[in-house]
């Protein structure tokens, strides 16, 4: 395996071997051969791309990078800008069918699967979400409105924060009516989406990128399981 | 040796008699086939439409796509009931208007891609078994599934071409299901909350009771609902020419809203997940600039109209610090829910719950005819009943 064709390429000091093993593992993932068709170079993906206006990043360079199999520069993006990626998936407007947005999501599990330190880097800020994604099978809840965490977002996130309950209260439909989670969600279904983050193995990705969150979300999931009679160290990862 | 030849030039044909007529074979396979005969070896159960109980409409490359009009299964939005209320509300309350059964599960949880767009911290087999324990459990509850968030369509459907193409994933799936004794359900049709929207289109025109004709309308037509999947979205030879997806103009235009183009429609809100989260500078510099000032330059419309969670989060709630830097900005964001629920006469707060959006809306309502001052009281003496103890909760025929 040669080195990287740029003299000033970052982490020389990874064995090669690792950055092949880790281009492997995406490659070997079932979604890959519907992502990447080869590349004509026209930039469209890079016209249509909203992160690449602000950021230096570059979904053309994804696409070019995989195809000619650079594990050096493939483990620079794995690392550097992958986390810039709207996911918005414009860059399918590629007339090559290439999906460079669907590269970046294998890419973005590899490096979760692998704790990688720039993934933890990246999802620091992001554990609450990750936890609460987990915990009630719902994300954006009505009491995340709240000024010190959306400052920019003006002063209706004041009034929001301030008359939460009665306005929670004052919306029609019943299962609305909450204000630590997005809608009411009955304990069976929670009790069956906590055997299916074990069952995946989803709870082991999550001991691997943040134990912290691991040890809180097993807790958790502990209570109510065992109130239903299972116990979750006994319930066996079967994939 | 030169000839004239006597032919006379009749010029281009105009646009509104032009129409691309595409003859050659669709470039994408068709789900149903895979779905049907994964059916027939008894792998899967498809969970059909009723019939009689659907609309069929145009998509991408001239497929038919089933709607389904009522008995549906409301996979609500974590974004939309979370943040913006009002959305889903009136998504329920244009059922309701129209007389169709619907019903608002408890036993649901989101598509949980907040875990798969934005953190990758989960894998294929646990997306796709919360995917089909959500349609399991509608097929159970003898409902139809109908999709409100856009990210949570786009993801099933990619979802579907994942489970449709692979065994192994099929197997660890059914393993999945199997201890949770649920079956391996895959319904007929994701369908969107907005296509039914798209497909009931005349009815709501025949209820409407406001004005909306000097109502400049922008679209932003939401990523994952046209990017992904790209076949399976809704197109309409009537409107761009069927270039464009069909979905929020439709409803738009059917309303009498005097629809206006802007250059960077294609464009993302600027959403991006992880961003608006924890990079918002990033989501509001695209917001800003890239949508919101090009619609104001390009169009200066009274509202923006979308159809996904994000689209409306990130438009609007972005404009109030580019307000703070003298932007141009200021334009108000509602889902197509909203707006076909505000021209039927449902209430601007109660309904459509206004009060949870950033832009300021009064001087749009005012351009619709309607009055906001007499509303917010009517809206404010239901939270005094709810603060008092008179009542518990705001009822739909409070509401209504």
């Amino acid at each position: 395996m040669m080195g990287s064709i740029y003299a000033d390429a970052k982490y020389q000091d990874v064995p090669v071997e690792e950055k092949e093993r880790l281009f492997q593992e995406v490659k070997a993932d079932m979604r890959w051969h519907t992502t990447l068709y080869g590349c004509y170079e026209c930039g469209i993906c890079v016209a249509s791309c909203p992160s690449a206006r602000f950021y230096d990043f570059s979904p053309r360079v994804y696409a070019q990078v995989m195809a000619r199999e650079d594990v050096h520069t493939f483990y620079e993006l794995l690392n550097d800008s992958m986390w810039d990626c709207s996911q918005c998936f414009s860059c399918t407007r590629c007339p090559r069918q290439n999906n460079p947005g669907g590269i970046i999501t294998i890419m973005r599990e590899v490096a979760v699967k692998n704790g990688l330190q720039s993934a933890k880097t990246a999802l620091q800020a992001y554990s609450r979400i990750i936890y609460k994604v987990m915990s009630t099978g719902t994300q954006v809840a009505p009491d995340m409105l709240q000024p010190d965490f959306f400052p920019d977002w003006g002063p209706d996130v004041v009034k929001v924060s301030e008359n939460l309950d009665s306005w929670r209260r004052a919306i029609p439909p019943e299962t609305l009516h909450t204000t630590e989670l997005a809608w009411d969600v009955s304990e069976q279904t929670q009790l069956e989406l906590y055997l299916i983050w074990k069952l995946s193995g989803n709870l082991d990705i999550i001991e691997t990128l943040d134990e912290g969150i691991f040890m809180i979300l097993s807790e958790v999931m502990e209570e109510l399981l065992e109130e239903h009679g299972y116990d979750l160290d006994e319930v066996e990862v079967i994939i | 040796m030169s000839s004239k030849l006597n032919v006379i030039n009749p010029g281009p044909t105009k646009a509104k008699d032009r129409f691309f007529d595409r003859k050659g074979e669709i470039p994408t396979e068709y789900f149903k086939d895979q779905l049907f005969d994964l059916e027939a070896k008894g792998e899967i159960i498809v969970h059909r439409i009723e019939e009689g109980n659907y609309v069929e409409v145009d998509t991408k490359y001239g497929r038919k796509k089933k709607i389904p009009i009522q008995n549906t299964w409301h996979h609500k939005s974590c974004g939309q009931c979370g943040h913006i209320p009002g959305y889903s509300t009136s998504i329920f309350w244009l059922h309701r208007q129209l007389g169709y059964n619907y019903y608002d599960p408890k036993d649901q949880t989101s598509c949980t891609a907040w875990n798969y767009y934005a953190s990758s911290a989960s894998n294929s087999a646990a997306q796709a078994a919360i995917a089909i324990r959500n349609f399991a459990q509608a097929y159970q509850d003898g409902y139809f599934p109908l999709i409100h968030c856009g990210t949570s369509y786009g993801h099933y459907k990619e979802t579907r071409n994942e489970i449709l193409h692979h065994q192994g994933l099929r197997d660890q799936v059914r393993r999945i299901l199997d201890k949770l004794g649920k079956p391996l359900v895959f319904p007929e049709e994701i369908v969107h909350y907005s296509e039914w929207v798209h497909a009931m289109r005349d009815e709501i025109k025949a209820r409407q009771k406001l004005d909306l004709s000097n109502v400049v309308v922008t679209v932003h037509p939401a990523c994952h609902y046209h990017k992904l999947v790209v076949e399976d979205a809704i197109y309409d030879r009537d409107l761009y020419d069927g270039q464009r997806t069909a979905t929020v103009s439709g409803i738009v235009k059917a309303l009498g809203a005097d629809l206006q183009d802007y250059s960077t429609w294609h464009d993302c809100c600027g959403f991006g997940f992880r961003h608006i989260l924890v990079s918002r500078d990033f989501s509001r510099s695209f917001a800003t600039l890239r949508k919101i000032e090009r619609m104001k330059e390009e169009a200066n419309p009274d509202v923006v109209i979308t159809h996904d969670t994000g689209c409306v989060t990130t438009l609007d709630k972005s404009q109030f610090a580019a307000k703070a830097h003298n932007r141009n900005v200021g334009i108000p964001v509602l889902s197509d829910s909203q707006f076909a629920a505000l021209a039927m006469g449902a209430h601007p707060y109660k309904v459509c719950q206004l009060h949870w959006h950033g832009v300021d809306n009064k001087p749009l309502m005012e351009k619709m005819g309607i009055d906001h001052e007499k509303a917010w009281a009517e809206f404010e003496e239901q939270v005094e009943r709810i603060k008092s103890g008179e009542i518990e909760f705001l009822s739909w025929e409070d509401a209504e």
